[in-house]
């Protein structure tokens, strides 16, 4: 048999050729027997009282089956949405938690708050109706900014929320930082915000839900990226369904970063008028709608500061957040600013005594909850905004300072809570420098200079957290769920093999890569193995994909169930070729006795396995199907380093990326390929926060103001270089692949290299995300 | 989007017929904004009456000392058509620099005059250049034809059939985009023309406009120079989340400066 083992290599991915054919099949692409459609009446103001709706010139209106409206939704007496992390906060008690209603109840509290729902034969008419059905609004002011939503006066939004606030919650020890700061050579102090982003994934959100008579139970196909989690929310929090009647089914799903993760209220309300009408309901965002309802990300208010010695030497870092939660609680909003946030703050380096303390605020605006980076961005933003701004200051090299504080030693406890495995922070770094050819900029800066262009370069040296996590860590921490993954190995009769697991791909390309693993470890064609992933009744359980966890804890789950498979092959074999168990060993694809040629293929063992006529049944049950469910010991811990090279033109103050350099340790590398995607795709989205995407609510008003393309602007490819890419590995220390996960490193390393590039072209201290044309040119010719 | 009657005419004059049939009948171009507002529910015509399979209004001619452009002209063949590129490559490059591909190979000359949209490139040619817009009923000199946002002299009933367009000696277009949008957040066409020199501004206010300081300096010496120091006041200029009126109002004055280096 040839060499199987794939594992390192770029195979082509196996979901690309329905992609790019059309042959995708995504939720909105499911239409079922009686289909009828929804439509949504989202309120157009920030902040408004609900006097009254009328519904009856919409229900007369052509094609209409039913209307809903918050006063049905309490009528039946159904909850509000849960959120899955509950967080304690200074003194010890709960965060708030404000009712987060599927339909309003009395109050609009964001542009696009669902206020009724029009069911009807077509969207068409749906639509129609909607408009329609009479809202009396009495609008109130709004707020739509941390700050001005914590000032004494502000419009109230949730009466059990007093003053705005969900929480105020700290980590760190707030003496020994102070007692640092006060014997301190050197204090660089920035305060910035870490602006708001839409997510933008390119299959707006989607649902069809449906009821079948005969045995009670639900399907609901629905664009998200943890089918089992949305399920097991959506019966046990919110509708009281019971579980095992309830399928979820997330097929092909176009991108998510987040925002697919989520409990919404759209995907509860058409599952439970679903069996009202006793009809399929399906209900596809229109662009417009996603912008008003899909949760965001980011929004934090930062002061921060980093104390260092006559050095450089970092003493202590302290840090003050004030975190939008947006209108409402969103599924994992709370642990975004938190959990995810201010454990990062050590970075990759030896900091000793860090204090953060974090307050989450509600605005009137859509929800705030996890995107690609969720949390490791701003953290890492602002101890790379710090860094490289302290060195400047004390007139110490950026990239030396970064190598005076590296951690060199692992494992390392930080002391934000986690204990780094491994990493090798100077070899990234010496090796990105080297890519970057940061010795050669001294004399391309001259030569823009000659042009009347400004250069410069920035640094960022990034670690991120993922797997996301052990249960018992993230229970402790207030997780309300657990966060191990599950995978099922299914070898047939003829020894093709499907994977099953509770990862979920939407634009992974978990198809391939774990095919990968499974076919290297089988010594089997990669396109013998197909993986099935996204419908909880085909999949034993899962908890989904976000945290850039799926191949190292999916994909340990997947290993785990290997073994197993392995295992039972052996004691097969052993009977086949009349030997002991412990003297077979597993190579190849074939099962052989230590020592001899004595061999049976992996294939001839999965037919036995089915047509047992020679087979040990007084010591084995017949098949070939194993199932593990993995919890991680620790999170893994990627980091890398990146640099920004722009050249920027004063007249116009247009920003160009001419130079964008990432290392980065993921540990091993199943398909060099894929990961390398991962890394454009997330560089550009950090490319797009820090230079293009602008999230702007009107601050009288609280209408969204890029609510379209028009305005809202996503990073096109010529805004971006081409990317200089390369990876260093220090393999993971508690996985069996030594994996730690790729998804959101551009994400979060590229926005403080951007903008450390940006300040160090222009000579200023600080620019406001994004810097945009208008914001460069005024910095550049120093306007206020 | 609501329903709506389509009807597809074969010569200017149904069209026009059925234009003046009452109930709020619409001609539909290449659909890249009437179809963008209908689908948002800001338009809703009774009628759509299709302009796409009319011959008199396709085509490009050479026909003297201009070019003529037919209205039903998309933006990608006037962007790739040799005599364009030939005698007035200020203006395929205008056309080839409009939105994307999609929107290029859709969109038209005449829609877009037809909608004046403030951002919009081609009102910069036309009015920049000094053509000639030609309707079923008469013909429309540049400067008459613009009127305000989304306003010109067009009357109900009024189809654009082609625009004239005269080579000028020397022409430039240089565009600085909504990085959003990609349409122009200040764009300036500075072109010496048969008929004196031009310089016309799109993107910065509610209509395109001519820069008559600019004009005048650049008729004295046609250089960079001439126009570095001249600038529009703010007043009155667009300002929104992209460009405030001071800076739309400074990159009249840069992207004039770069548009006459373009044009030597
Ligand atoms: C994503 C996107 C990006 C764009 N970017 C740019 C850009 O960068 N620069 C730019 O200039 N434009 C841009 N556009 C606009 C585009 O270039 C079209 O030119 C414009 O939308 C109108 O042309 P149309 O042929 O699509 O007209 P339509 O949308 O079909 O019609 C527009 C209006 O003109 C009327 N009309 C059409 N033809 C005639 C006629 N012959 N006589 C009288 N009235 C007529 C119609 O009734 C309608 O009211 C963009 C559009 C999109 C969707």
């Amino acid at each position: 048999m040839g060499d199987m083992n794939t594992i390192g290599v770029s195979v082509k991915r196996k979901e690309d050729y329905r992609f790019l054919t059309g042959a995708g099949n995504y939720t909105d692409d499911v239409t079922l027997p009686h289909q009828s459609y929804a439509c949504f009446v989202r309120s157009p103001h920030a902040h408004a009282k609900i006097k009254g709706i009328k519904k009856d010139k919409a229900l007369r209106a052509p094609g209409v089956l039913a209307i809903y409206t918050g006063e049905d939704w309490a009528a039946a007496k159904v909850g509000g949405l849960p959120c899955g992390w509950l967080i304690t906060d200074v003194h010890g008690q709960p965060m708030k938690e404000p009712l987060h209603p599927c339909l309003a109840q009395g109050k609009a509290n964001h542009v696009g708050d669902q206020i009724a729902v029009v069911i009807a034969e077509t969207y068409n008419q749906a639509r129609d109706a909607a408009e329609l059905v009479e809202v009396d609004y009495a609008v109130l002011p709004a707020v739509v900014d941390v700050a001005s939503a914590l000032k004494q006066g502000a419009p109230q939004i949730h009466e059990a929320a007093p003053g705005n606030t969900c929480y105020v919650w700290a980590l760190g020890d707030k003496g020994a930082t102070d007692k640092a700061f006060a014997s301190a050579a050197h204090v660089t102090k920035l305060e910035f915000i870490n602006n708001r982003l839409v997510p933008n994934a390119i299959e707006p959100r989607a649902v069809n839900a449906s009821y079948a008579r005969h045995d009670e139970s639900y399907t609901l196909y629905v664009a998200n990226q943890n089918p089992h989690v949305e399920r097991l929310l959506m019966t046990a929090f919110v509708l009281g369904l019971p579980e095992q009647k309830v399928r979820v089914i997330a097929p092909d799903v176009g991108g998510g970063f987040g925002s697919k993760i989520y409990l919404y209220a759209e995907d509860v309300v058409l599952t439970w008028a679903s069996k009202r009408v006793n009809r399929p309901i399906k209900w596809t965002a229109e662009r417009s709608e996603s912008f008003v309802s899909d949760a965001h990300g980011r929004d934090h208010a930062t002061t921060a500061e980093l104390a260092l010695d006559k050095d450089g030497k970092f003493l202590a870092l302290r840090v003050h957040t004030k975190a939008a939660m947006g209108a409402y609680l969103s599924t994992f909003g709370s642990c975004v600013p938190t959990i995810l946030y201010a454990t990062l703050l050590a970075g990759q380096y030896t900091t000793p005594a860090i204090y953060a303390e974090v307050t989450a605020v509600f605005t009137n605006t859509v929800p705030v909850d996890a995107y690609r980076g969720a949390g490791r961005p701003e953290a890492t933003y602002v101890v790379e905004r710090l860094v490289e701004t302290a060195a400047r200051e004390m007139k110490i090299d950026p990239a030396e300072i970064r190598r005076r504080n590296f951690i060199k030693t692992f494992p390392y406890q930080t002391p934000v809570a986690l204990q780094y495995d491994i990493g090798d922070y100077e070899a990234t770094l010496a090796e990105a420098m080297k890519l970057a050819d940061v010795a050669g900029f001294p004399a391309r800066r001259a030569e823009a200079a000659k042009r009347g262009k400004k250069r410069g370069l920035g640094y960022s040296c990034y670690i991120e957290a993922c797997g996301i996590a052990p249960s018992a860590v993230a229970g402790a921490l207030g997780a309300r769920a657990g966060l191990f993954e599950a995978g099922e190995i299914r070898v047939h009769p003829t020894g093709k093999v499907t994977v099953f697991t509770g990862s979920h791909s939407h634009g992974q390309g978990h198809e391939t890569t774990f095919a990968q693993v499974v076919a290297s470890r089988l010594g089997i064609p990669v396109d013998d193995v197909d993986v099935v992933h996204g419908d909880t009744g085909r999949v034993l359980f899962g908890m989904g994909t976000y945290g850039s966890r799926s191949l190292a804890v999916g994909g340990t789950a997947i290993v785990k169930a290997l073994d197993k498979v392995v295992n039972k092959g052996k004691k097969i074999a052993a009977h086949l070729l009349e030997a002991s168990d412990t003297d077979i060993e597993f190579k190849d694809g074939q099962f052989k006795v230590a020592g001899t040629d004595k061999a049976v293929p992996f294939g001839s063992v999965a037919l036995t396995a089915y047509v047992p006529h020679n087979y040990p049944h007084d010591k084995l049950e017949p098949g070939l199907n194993e199932q593990a469910f993995y919890d991680p010991s620790n999170f893994t811990f990627p980091a890398g380093s990146h640099i920004c090279e722009v050249e920027i033109d004063p007249d116009t103050g247009i920003t160009r990326i001419v130079n964008f350099t990432a290392v980065d340790d993921f540990g091993n590398i199943v398909n060099p390929m894929i990961v390398e995607g991962q890394v454009h795709g997330g560089l550009t989205q950090g490319i797009g926060q820090a230079l293009t995407e602008a999230c702007v609510y009107d601050k009288e008003s609280g209408q969204l103001l890029t609510g379209s393309y028009l305005d809202y602007c996503m990073p096109r490819a010529d805004d971006v270089p081409s990317y200089k890419v390369g990876t260093k590995v220090t393999a993971c220390t508690h996985n069996p692949l030594g994996v730690k996960g790729c998804g959101e490193a551009g994400a979060i390393g590229a926005p403080p290299a951007l903008i450390n590039a940006i300040t160090d072209a222009l000579g200023i201290r600080e620019i406001e995300m994004p810097a945009t044309p208008e914001r460069v040119w005024r910095a550049a010719n120093k306007k206020a | 989007m609501h329903a709506f009657n389509y009807q597809h005419p074969k010569s200017v004059a149904d069209a026009a017929a059925a234009l003046s049939k009452g109930g709020d009948a619409k001609l539909l171009a290449g659909g890249q904004s009437l179809v963008a507002a209908m689908k948002l529910r800001l338009a809703a015509p009774t009628d759509l009456i299709d302009l796409s399979g009319i011959k008199e209004l396709a085509g490009i001619k050479v026909e003297g000392a201009g070019i003529t452009i037919g209205a039903m002209t998309r933006h990608a063949e006037v962007a790739r058509s040799e005599e364009v590129r030939a005698k007035i490559p200020a203006l395929a490059g205008l056309a080839g620099g409009i939105g994307d591909r999609m929107v290029r190979n859709m969109g038209t000359l005449g829609g877009s005059l037809a909608h004046n949209d403030p951002v919009a490139d081609y009102p910069a040619a036309v009015l920049g250049l000094n053509a000639t817009v030609n309707t079923n009923k008469r013909k429309i000199a540049a400067d008459d034809f613009f009127k305000g946002m989304f306003e010109t002299a067009l009357q109900t009933g009024e189809i654009i059939v082609s625009v004239s367009f005269p080579v000028p000696k020397r022409a430039a277009y240089i565009k600085f985009r909504n990085p959003a949008s990609r349409y122009a957040i200040v764009g300036v066409l500075a072109a010496e023309t048969g008929s004196g020199v031009r310089v016309a501004v799109t993107g910065a206010a509610s209509s395109v406009f001519r820069v008559a300081a600019m004009e005048k300096a650049l008729a004295a010496k046609w250089s960079p120079d001439a126009v570095a120091g001249i600038s529009v006041p703010s007043a009155g200029l667009n300002s929104d989340m992209h460009a405030s009126a001071e800076y739309r109002a400074h990159l009249v004055t840069v992207m004039a400066r770069r548009a006459v280096e373009a044009a030597k």
